[in-house]
């Protein structure tokens, strides 16, 4: 089991002005599952993305990502582990502005000490993996919004990692766009990489193997609540 | 490292005017240091130049009472014999590494009954000297002749002037063959001496040094035959030595040598409380150099202080800067970047900044030196090692002053800076 998240709850602030978001998700993928959430904008999508991405914190519960408890680890430690579990993606591709294609995809490489040589040969062969081999000098706002969003795949897995995170990754995009997008993450599941994925489009989650909702806070599987 | 300094040059190249604007304090403070320490530099290259490069090599050696000259405290010896100087220290002195004559001589400053028919030359110094004096003093004869065997053996009446004498006491005559009342005896002049350079200038401080280099001029000086000294002066004053160098450099040592000879030779005498104290010019420039570098502290601290300002600028925009860029500093975060590898990243970017603007200051500094220098008329003396303690200095001032915005921005949570507008 690469996730097991167990009765996880997450407030924001405390006392009067405290705002509870998440109640007692529990959610486990296997390694090579494909998942979307669904769920109404405010329902806890990305705080839940983003304490699985340990970006963020949950008030209670626990999280062993690889088997690996994530109760107590420290920020130093927590860097290293996303750097080499967890790739990201963002709705707002979160590119660096003053970089190249090929230096933002070389970015997660430095900080795993590879020496500049292999970090460039690997990010350009991850950049022509996507489709961009004839971008690699050009800078964020020199790409379209699908072209952004390809080299943050290409950023996302240049580490390998076994788990992929992405939130809105089409939210920004249209659909020509959004759906090589997809194909690039149907790609990288065959190779065996686990995708969690928020969208708000059913097309988009049509790709996941399977399909779950948040409400209110909770976690259903969809076709479980539905049903 | 390498990555940190390219990403951090580009980040300071990318705001031009306020990285320039950034750098300025610290360009300043630097750029006065440089210019400050340079000039004093100079100042003491030519201080040495006009005082020691002029080339007669002669030190002094004066027997002393608790640091006073004998001969200038009106001979009080406290009791103790006035030790004779023969042929035998001579020798023993001229056997110096480095010493090249000697000679022994009196004198005697501010003598008032000197008088050129009813005209008084008050003021002016008297000299006994023996036959090596001229040479060890580096002085010329100009006219007339000097002193013979004969003028000293048989103690004649003769004496000679220098030039300031010749020129102001005679009215435009001829000095020559002129007789000078000397404590109620007449004098004949024989001959004029002119020295090269101004030699044994009196100075006690900047101000002494400065009207010595602005008038040029010596003082009035008159030499008689040793052997008159004790006939026209009454007490029994000890003799001081003149001594003539190989070169600059080994003035200094032939001058402490010689007082450990002299010492040696009055210590079997007892008594104790006298010793003999070595003088020359390269012992006056150093104290001249030391006041002019004292006086020159206080500017340095004021440019210090320049830096001071300089530094929290740079720690102002540094912070500008961490707020600035906190999406950034969360994307990094989240894509692995450990709390060290922020720091150094911003701690480049500070330390670049202020080394910059320490290369710049340097660069200004050297300008403003060479300006100074043309102004002044002073040698152009560029500290090299300030330059390295300037730009080590700066990097010092960056990493101080950036090492708190670093730490704020290392300390950043992910997902906060994520989410930062
Ligand atoms: N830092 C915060 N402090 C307080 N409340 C927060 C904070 N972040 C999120 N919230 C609240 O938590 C709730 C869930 O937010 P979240 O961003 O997880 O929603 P979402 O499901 O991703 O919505 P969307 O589809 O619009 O992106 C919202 O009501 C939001 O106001
Ligand atoms: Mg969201």
């Amino acid at each position: 089991m690469l996730l097991d998240l167990r009765h996880i709850y997450k407030t924001y602030g405390d006392g009067e002005l405290s705002v509870p978001v998440l109640f007692d998700v529990s959610l486990q993928m296997e390694k090579g599952e494909y998942v979307a959430i669904m769920g109404p904008s405010g329902s806890g999508k990305s705080t839940l993305m983003n304490i699985i991405g340990l970006l963020d914190v949950q008030t209670s519960g626990d999280y062993f990502l690889d088997g690996q408890d994530m109760a107590g680890k420290n920020d130093n430690e927590l860097s290293e582990i996303r750097n080499r579990t967890i790739g990201f993606v963002f709705q707002n591709f979160n590119l660096m502005p003053r970089e190249t294609a090929i230096e933002n995809v070389a970015l997660p490489m430095m900080y795993a000490g590879i020496p500049r040589k292999e970090r460039l040969e690997r990010a350009a062969a991850a950049l022509e993996k996507v489709g961009l081999g004839e971008r690699k000098s050009f800078f964020p706002t020199q790409l379209s919004g699908g072209q952004k969003q390809r080299v943050a795949i290409a950023r996302a897995m240049v580490m390998h990692p076994p788990l992929l995170l992405a939130d809105e990754p089409t939210g920004a995009l249209d659909s020509a766009s959004g759906k090589q997008v997809m194909e690039l993450f149907g790609g990288l599941n065959q190779e065996g990489t686990t995708v969690l994925m928020i969208t708000h489009e059913q097309e988009v989650a049509d790709f996941a193997q399977r399909q779950m909702v948040i409400r209110d806070g909770r976690l259903h599987e969809k076709g479980g609540a539905s049903a | 490292m390498g990555e940190n300094i390219r990403i951090s040059l580009r980040g300071i190249w990318s705001h031009k005017m306020r990285s320039f604007l950034t750098m300025l304090g610290i360009i300043i403070g630097i750029a006065a240091i440089i210019a400050i320490v340079s000039t004093i530099k100079g100042t003491n290259e030519q201080i040495k130049q006009n005082l020691v490069g002029s080339g007669t090599n002669t030190v002094t050696v004066m027997l002393t009472k608790d640091g006073m000259p004998v001969s200038e405290n009106g001979g009080d010896t406290g009791g103790a014999t006035v030790p004779e100087l023969a042929e035998d220290d001579r020798n023993s002195l001229l056997s110096i590494q480095g010493a090249e004559n000697a000679a022994f001589y009196h004198s005697r400053t501010y003598v008032d009954n000197v008088y050129y028919l009813n005209n008084s030359l008050e003021g002016d110094t008297i000299y006994g000297i023996d036959q090596n004096y001229l040479d060890a003093a580096g002085l010329q004869l100009k006219e007339g002749r000097g002193f013979g065997k004969v003028d000293l053996t048989d103690s004649r009446r003769v004496c000679l002037v220098n030039d300031a004498v010749a020129d102001s006491a005679f009215g435009g005559d001829d000095p020559v063959g002129k007789v000078i009342d000397i404590q109620g005896e007449p004098f004949t002049v024989i001959g004029v001496v002119t020295s090269s350079s101004a030699y044994e200038p009196v100075i006690n401080s900047e101000t002494d040094y400065y009207m010595y280099m602005s008038s040029g001029t010596s003082t009035g000086a008159i030499y008689i035959p040793d052997q008159m000294w004790p006939v026209i002066f009454q007490y029994d004053e000890p003799q001081n030595v003149l001594l003539k160098a190989d070169n600059t450099d080994d003035m200094t040592s032939v001058g402490k040598q010689a007082v450990d000879i002299l010492d040696a030779a009055i210590a079997s005498d007892s008594s104790g409380s006298l010793s003999y104290a070595s003088q020359d010019l390269s012992q006056t420039a150093s104290q001249l150099q030391q006041l002019t570098s004292s006086s020159n502290v206080m500017l340095i601290g004021i440019a210090s202080i320049s830096l001071l300002v300089g530094g929290i600028g740079v720690m102002n925009i540094m912070l500008v800067s961490v707020t600035e860029r906190t999406r950034e500093i969360g994307l990094k975060k989240a894509l692995g970047a450990k709390k060290r590898a922020i720091r150094a990243q911003f701690l480049t970017e500070a330390a670049l900044l202020s080394m910059i603007g320490g290369g710049l200051g340097v660069v200004v500094g050297i300008i403003m030196a060479q300006l100074i220098a043309f102004v002044a008329k002073i040698p152009v003396a560029i500290s090299i090692p300030s330059i390295f303690i300037s730009v080590l200095f700066s990097m010092a001032v960056g990493i101080i002053f950036g090492l708190m915005p670093s730490i704020k921005a290392a300390n950043l949570n992910p997902i906060d800076a994520l989410r930062y507008e």
